[in-house]
């Protein structure tokens, strides 16, 4: 997609997001050579990193030489600036966080921590990449994930209908229909 | 003689208590069974309710953003005044529910104090805690949530699955059962549960505390026919 050639490429920014705690599994994948490289050709330039509470901390880089540019932070207050910027979104598995990122419509690569004691979060991953509204990938297979990845075939991700369950709720309590 | 008599005494007075136990124990029996009978059942009002005091209770990051989205089309007038409940250890949830009331007051006009008041609890379980020190902590955070839910009686609960829900709603049943205040329970279980009910969830259903279950992917309604199926709400 960029122009390779002459160094004037598209600004095209992957953001990785581990939430409110710390995913060190995910920053170290990110971080690993491998995965930089898939990055870049497939077109990305820059690297954004939310590392949350974690102890890893990834390697600043400033592109160099056609080398994919990498910053991190901790936490942010602006997570739905860096959301918005960014070409491709790699994510803990997280509901508020995937949400945000399927309602910006930007592509989206969910990692799962197998870390955690009740590894629940992967069930709704795993869902939603059966529907094809994301990515579902491990810290060790971000890689291919990325290599054999093709963001064509995401569908848009429509919010879901309130609705039938107001209506639930109020006639249970002996609401009438209309407000 | 003495001792003859005692026993026979004590003989009469183990009776008494044994047949006191019993029918206190039956009682209290029917009375559950009554409540857990009633809990599922729409309230029948010769005329619509004013407004209904509604506790709201959040937990971490999806959990409140699923919430605060299902309370955005939920008509504020109907569950009102509000009472926000959140682990202490979580100080963004109670933050957002703020940001979502103060535009609320911008829009009606009505201060934020007059129908909305943000309360924290002890957790019961942290995320990644143990199952066996859990219990421990779970009783802790019963007695301050016996004391919290004193003092707001609600009419409506909503809650969507994190530990803080299950004291809470539990002590709402209690509150049913001794006749304190009669509460409905809108238990939605979180997005993130599509095959696996939560902790809270499981409990909440298996016991008959919710008196309305909602699930969001198809799969869990297979696995427990009382819930009710009403699609993603994110």
């Amino acid at each position: 997609m960029g122009d390779t050639e002459d160094g004037v490429k598209p600004k095209r920014t992957v953001f990785v997001t581990v939430g409110t705690r710390s995913f060190d599994a995910l920053v170290r994948a990110v971080d690993t050579q491998e995965v930089k490289d898939e990055l870049l050709k497939r077109g990305y330039t820059h690297l954004i990193i939310q590392m949350g509470r974690g102890s890893y901390t990834p390697t600043k880089s400033g592109g160099e030489g056609g080398s994919l540019a990498v910053d991190f932070f901790t936490f942010s207050s602006s997570i739905a600036d860096h959301l918005r910027s960014a070409s491709l979104v790699i994510s803990h598995a997280g509901s508020g966080s995937i949400f945000e990122t399927l309602r910006l419509g930007k592509p989206l690569i969910v990692v799962v921590n197998e870390d955690l004691m009740d590894n629940h979060q992967s069930e709704l991953a795993e869902e939603l990449a059966e529907r094809k509204h994301l990515y579902c990938a491990r810290p060790q297979t971000l890689n291919q994930t990325i290599a054999s990845m093709n963001l064509e075939s995401l569908l848009p991700y429509h919010p879901g209908d309130t609705s039938p369950v107001t209506k639930l709720i109020n006639t249970f309590l002996g609401f009438p229909d209309d407000p | 003689m003495d001792e003859g008599n005692g026993c026979c005494f004590s003989i009469l007075a183990s009776k008494f208590t044994v047949t006191f136990v019993t029918i206190s124990l039956t009682l209290i029996l029917i009375r559950v069974l009554y409540v857990i009978y009633r809990s599922g059942k729409p309230l029948f009002r010769s005329k619509a309710p004013r407004a209904l005091r509604t506790l709201i209770v959040l937990g971490s990051g999806g959990h409140t953003a699923e919430m605060l989205n299902l309370l955005s089309v939920l008509q504020k007038e109907r569950f009102s005044p509000r009472f926000y409940v959140a682990a202490a250890t979580d100080n963004m949830s109670l933050q957002k529910a703020r940001t979502l009331e103060t535009s609320l007051a911008d829009e009606t006009g009505v201060k934020v104090e007059e129908t909305a008041q943000f309360m924290q609890i002890y957790r019961s379980r942290e995320v990644g805690q143990s199952y066996l020190t859990s219990v421990w902590t779970t009783l802790i955070a019963t007695a301050h949530a016996l004391w919290i839910m004193f003092k707001i009686r609600p009419q409506v609960i909503l809650c969507n699955g994190p530990g803080t829900c299950f004291p809470l709603c539990a002590i709402a049943f209690f509150f049913k059962v001794v006749g304190i205040r009669w509460s409905s329970i809108f238990y939605v279980e979180s997005i993130a549960r599509v095959r696996r009910l939560s902790l809270s969830g499981l409990l909440l259903y298996k016991l008959q505390i919710a008196d309305q279950f909602f699930v969001q992917w198809p799969q869990l309604q297979g696995q427990y026919p009382r819930a009710h199926y009403v699609g993603c709400l994110m």
